[in-house]
């Protein structure tokens, strides 16, 4: 354990990944503490774990804006399967994990009012789910990226079910069942290749990612990896037709729970993608790409016209989630490096324009306590400032340029239209439908008449909330005017793994699996070259 | 002095961003001088730059490049342009613009949110710059996109009541639709040649048609793909057939805004894209004709729908449409060069009629109704002597403005030997002298048909509003001698000013058309003479004090005809029953039928099978120690089965 203690101590990934954890456990034996207590201490444990997060880039980051992969020194866990804690992050899962770090002060504020019964509790959901998700992104061992991954499964399970909405346990069952389905059949697929893995490497076992990577197997061993890792990684996305989780975890989940599922949970399924999917079984990959296809554009049309004539707001949001998402599919399944790019931006972007949304629908119902459109209509009149942040928000959800929504947009479909062709052009009609729904919901809420005698004495936005929209609206107008700063770190790591994922696809199909040599991984050689840099 | 081009789109930015976020605590007097100071300053960057851009870079386009947008390869240049094409749209932007901010000073003075409207308007006025300044596809769909937001804010502008907020809201998603197709075209000039600036594009396309029309995008060659969907983004923001649904319906934004964003400038943004891109348009010939022909039918269709509305405002409206579709004319014959005189000349003009229009609603304390007006002249001359003037540009009699672009576009479909395209444009001619002269009986003449309180209340605006009228007045005389025709004596001096931005691609050398003389003069007498007929025709109709009860005789004379067009042919409604009302169907069977029936019920079967299988397992768990022997026993005889036959 002593290694582990150094390492918490440093400036290191596995304090960024366990800090909150750490500070989740006074309020373990406080459960009874008052609230206000309560939530300036996870408030305040969410700042220093925002410093360490800034502090940490800031060490890190290169002189010209670019982040090479770093690793904390690995240490043994389970010495007889080669199972290291191994946590490395590189240019892909940097700006995810910088953006859990920064929506969770936030949500923080987002929840101040709206969550009434067992804050100590509540914030110890929050505080483990950040870890788990911190460390899904951070693993660079697939046996330790399994364990963070079912971990986020639990606290986000009880964020539903014990502070949700009227039908909180049918969804939050729903979202564990769901999300488990997929998981176990990712755990037998590792298994299945660690097994095959010291099979081949003189029975000495590894689940570490770049020993994985070396694998290469033939394409019908392949292509159940895939199925599995792929339906893993499809549920928590959503893509169709699995998301039917999504609408009633986000309708039941709080506020706080809304914002870290939309923000950043889901995005574990397309980095996912990104990160093991695609690169480990670039031929299954390639196999299924038409069907991935298909399904990523049916989810950009079909989320967005369900969004649409949705009467509850946030379920709206909820669906307008899935039509995002669609577009992130859709630019990793391009293999295009602006694709690709844009879609790792689009991640973030989506975290904080729909983070937003979720916050003011909050806030919304913090006032009102409903979320139905028939319950609304002309709010602006009274609350300006939160027509102001709601028209904001949904415009770069919109994607409107000169906000974030429309570079990460941009760039998704100009690198994908280049290599799949028309159903691109198919998939940006998704485009229009976007301002449909979302023009739809500003109608419905803050414009027209106000017809509801409620409405009319309703207060605008405290300094509490507006605190916790400005950082969101900052953020949505830097990337969208000047968005360098958030490419630039990535386009190393990603030109890395999609040269690789092309050259394996080019390869022909092999009858039996073998090992490659360990310097063909450009990620190792990279590894390497951060290793000796330090 | 051209390295203060940024400052043009950047100060009225500012503009808006101070009064957005601090208005409402601002005096007004403060408000006033910010909103109409950074339209006045961006003007004076603006003349200047245009001053020193016409005395030293004759032939040179001047570019600024601020920092550029790169990821992977692709590398977008936040970046802007000043050549002859960029400099008509510029000047006609600024100080058409300007003149719009200082009479909305008067128009909006009562109004509540006076600070958001200034905030909105100089907003308008920044992302309008950046569409014409921007050196690349990308920059202009920044502005495309941002003009249409700020279409949609100021639509919307009275958001507490019902109709304008449904306004903007259809005025964005119609525009949208054209955007989307913009998009596609961006994205098919990139895939084929890895950039989006003006200048590498066409240099390349120009010396090497065949980059455009060998390759082919989704059945069609390149050129004629990227030449449509242009043009489908052009059909959404310039309010062509079938996208203009949205721009009558944008009369619900206060009238200045209807002058300046619905009138002069942002729905010449689509033209101005299709002359900008005319080298492209020039290797899509069909596509050049389905613009042409779209053009035509947009013009001679909106200019019906004109001549039977009675809302002041709705006849601007389809007049603007049908003026849209005059410019679509001219580009798709390959006239860019009148195209976009007409654009210049029609800003000056139309942005006078509206404003005129909105002095006549300011003095009717909110009317619009023109069968509720009447008799104005004597109340409000200004506004009657300017609004008569534009009357007369827009008509087409010479020697005022509108008359030489108008011809220029006539003569073009004719020299082009489309005498189909030229009898429409010619008819539409007739038509618009004929509805606009009926406005300007049913509003200034015969007698006042309002309450008494309305004529009590009578007056001429203030200097801030009529000053505005009588420059843009002067506009609407003089801005049509920029190119007087040859054959009048002229240079076509607005022609040769733009040569150096009209391309002659290789292969495809411009073809002149001569027509004797004798033919031009019998060709513009022609025009002048339909133009008078129509003005004859309306003062028969609707002169006089009975002139609106003359104008119902004859409408009762056609009434099917007459409800049709009182009915815009139902345009709106065929839309809804056609595409609204089954998509909103089809969305709603998704989400009841396919999200909670099929795939939810799916699940739910399963959670229940599971259930099921548990129930029936217990079955076997009896508890009962006879019930375990005999499972004990069948194992063995299973056991035993197998090793003898297994």
């Amino acid at each position: 354990m002593e290694p582990f203690f150094g390492l918490l101590a440093g400036n290191t990934l596995t304090r960024l990944v366990f800090f909150p954890a750490i500070a989740a456990v006074p309020l373990l034996f406080l459960v009874k503490a008052p609230a206000r207590a309560a939530k300036i201490y996870v408030l305040i444990a969410s700042l220093v774990e925002l410093a360490f997060g800034i502090f940490y880039l800031a060490t890190h980051l290169g002189a010209d804006g670019s982040f090479t992969l770093v690793h904390d020194a690995p240490l043994t866990w389970i010495a007889s399967y080669g199972i290291k804690y191994d946590l490395a992050m590189d240019g892909i899962s940097m700006p995810l994990v910088l953006l859990g770090i920064f929506l969770l002060p936030l949500v923080i504020l987002g929840s101040w009012k709206g969550i009434s019964d067992h804050w100590p509790l509540f914030g110890v959901s929050l505080l483990l789910l950040t870890t788990g998700v911190l460390g899904a992104l951070l693993a660079y061992d697939l046996f330790v990226f399994y364990v963070f991954w079912e971990v986020m499964l639990v606290p986000m399970y009880l964020l539903i079910g014990i502070w949700g909405g009227e039908r909180k346990i049918y969804a939050a069952v729903k979202f564990f069942l769901y999300t488990m389905a997929g998981s176990l059949l990712m755990l037998v697929a590792i298994l299945w290749m660690a097994w095959t893995f010291q099979g081949l490497n003189g029975g000495v076992w590894s689940f570490a990612y770049d020993d994985l990577l070396r694998l290469n197997l033939p394409e019908h061993q392949q292509i159940w990896l895939f199925a599995a890792f792929a339906l893993t990684f499809a549920i928590k996305v959503p893509m169709f037709p699995v998301h039917t989780w999504l609408p009633d975890a986000h309708v039941e989940a709080p506020t706080g729970g809304s914002v870290i599922l939309a923000g950043i949970l889901l995005k574990l399924g397309t980095y996912g993608f990104l990160r093991f999917a695609l690169p480990l079984f670039p031929h299954a990959s390639a196999v299924a790409r038409p069907l991935l296809l298909t399904l990523a554009i049916v989810g950009i049309l079909y989320g967005a016209l369900v969004a649409w004539v949705q009467v509850d707001m946030k379920k709206l949001v909820a669906y307008s989630s899935i039509a995002h998402l669609g577009f992130v599919m859709l630019g990793l399944l391009a293999a295009d490096i602006v694709a690709w790019q844009g879609s790792l931006l689009q991640m973030v972007n989506h975290g904080l324009s729909t983070g937003a949304l979720f916050l003011l629908v909050g806030m919304l119902y913090d006032r009102r306590h409903t979320k139905k459109f028939d319950e609304f209509g002309g709010l602006a009149k009274v609350m300006p400032v939160f027509a102001f942040f709601l028209v904001f928000s949904s415009l770069a959800s919109v994607g409107l340029p000169a906000l974030n929504g429309f570079v990460g947009e941009f760039m998704i479909l100009t690198g994908s239209f280049r290599t799949l062709g028309w159903p691109v052009a198919v998939a940006t009609f998704g485009v229009v439908l976007a301002a449909i729904y979302l023009l739809k919901m500003i109608q419905l809420t803050i414009l027209g008449p106000i017809t509801k005698e409620e409405n009319k004495k309703l207060s605008d936005l405290s300094f509490r909330e507006v605190a916790a929209l400005v950082p969101l609206c900052v953020l949505m107008l830097w990337i969208g005017v000047a968005p360098n700063a958030f490419l630039q770190p990535s386009r190393q790591a990603l030109e890395d793994v999609l040269t690789q994922y092309k050259q394996r696809i080019e390869e022909p199909d092999v009858r039996e699996a073998s090992l490659r040599p360990v310097a063909t991984t450009v990620a190792a050689v990279s590894a390497k070259a951060t290793e000796a840099g330090r | 002095m051209l390295e203060f081009l940024w400052l043009i789109p950047i100060l009225p930015l500012a503009g808006a961003a101070v009064n957005g976020l601090l208005g409402r605590r601002f005096p007004k007097g403060l408000v006033t001088a910010v909103g109409v100071g950074a339209p006045l300053l961006s003007l004076l960057v603006a003349l200047g730059c245009l001053w020193v851009y016409h005395g030293s870079f004759p032939n040179e386009a001047y570019n600024q490049v601020l920092y550029a947008w790169t990821a992977g390869d692709l590398s977008i240049p936040v970046a802007f342009l000043l050549d002859r094409l960029s400099a008509v749209m510029l000047f006609i932007v600024t100080f058409v613009g300007f003149l719009i901010h200082v009479y909305s000073a008067g128009y909006m003075a009562h109004e509540e949110g006076y600070s958001r409207y200034f905030a909105y308007l100089n907003l308008f006025m920044s992302a309008m710059l950046l569409l014409v300044l921007g050196n690349n596809y990308l920059v202009m769909f920044v502005g495309w996109e941002g003009v249409g937001l700020c279409s949609y804010l100021l639509i919307g502008f009275y958001y507490d009541q019902r109709f304008p907020p449904y306004a903007g809201k259809k005025a964005f998603i119609v525009n949208r639709i054209g955007d989307f197709a913009f998009l596609v075209g961006m994205f098919a000039l990139f895939a084929n040649f890895g950039t989006l600036n003006y200048a590498d594009l066409f240099s390349r396309i120009s010396e090497q048609p065949g980059l455009v029309t060998g390759p082919t995008v989704m059945g069609l060659p390149l050129a004629s793909f990227v030449a449509l969907c242009f043009f489908v983004g052009a059909m959404g923001k310039s309010a062509q057939i079938p996208l203009y649904v949205w721009l009558p319906d944008a009369m619900a934004g206060p009238t200045p805004v209807s002058a300046l964003i619905h009138a002069a400038t942002m729905v010449t943004a689509g033209v101005y894209m299709v002359v900008r891109s005319n080298v492209i348009y020039q290797l899509a010939p069909g596509v050049s004709q389905f613009v042409a022909v779209i053009g035509a039918a947009t013009a001679i269709f909106a200019a019906t729908i004109a001549i039977a509305q009675t809302d002041i405002k709705k006849v601007l409206a389809y007049s603007t449409v049908s003026q849209l579709g005059y410019m679509f004319l001219a580009a798709g014959l390959g006239a860019y060069s009148a195209a976009l005189f007409h654009v210049m000349t029609h800003a000056f003009f139309k942005a006078l009629l509206f404003l005129g229009s909105g002095s006549v609603i300011h003095a009717m304390g909110g009317e619009q109704d023109m069968t509720k007006m009447g008799g104005l002249k004597k109340h409000l001359p200004s506004t009657f002597w300017t609004y008569l003037i534009g009357t007369f540009a827009i008509a087409g009699i010479p020697p005022l403005a509108g008359f030489f672009s108008k011809d220029e576009i006539l003569h073009a479909a004719a020299g082009n030997g489309q005498w189909v395209l030229w009898t429409v444009g010619l008819i539409t001619a007739g038509l618009t002298a004929f509805y606009m002269f009926r406005s300007v009986f049913l509003t200034f003449f015969g007698t006042f048909r309002g309450t008494h309180e309305q004529e009590h209340h009578l007056h001429e605006s203030p200097a801030v509003m009529t000053i505005p009228l009588w420059i843009l007045a002067a506009g609407a005389v003089v801005a049509g001698f920029v190119e007087v025709p040859k054959v009048l004596g002229g240079i076509d001096r607005f022609h040769l000013w733009l040569e150096p931005v009209l391309f002659h691609p290789a292969g495809r050398e411009a073809i002149e058309h001569e027509m004797g003389t004798g033919m031009e003069w019998a060709l513009i007498l022609i025009a002048v003479a339909v133009a008078v007929a129509g003005i004859l025709l309306a003062r028969r109709m609707y002169g006089g004090d009975s002139g609106l009860a003359n104008g119902r005789t004859w409408a009762e004379r056609f009434p099917t005809l007459h409800r049709v067009l009182v009915n815009k042919y139902y345009v709106d409604e065929i839309y809804d029953v056609l595409i609204v009302k089954p998509l909103a169907g089809l969305s709603r069977f998704f989400w009841k039928g396919v999200d909670t029936f099929i795939i939810d019920g799916t699940i739910h079967a399963g959670a229940y099978a599971t259930e099921l299988t548990g129930e029936f397992g217990r079955l076997s768990t009896t508890g009962n120690v006879r019930t375990y022997a005999l499972y004990f026993f069948l194992g063995v005889i299973l056991l035993g089965c197998w090793i003898a036959f297994g």
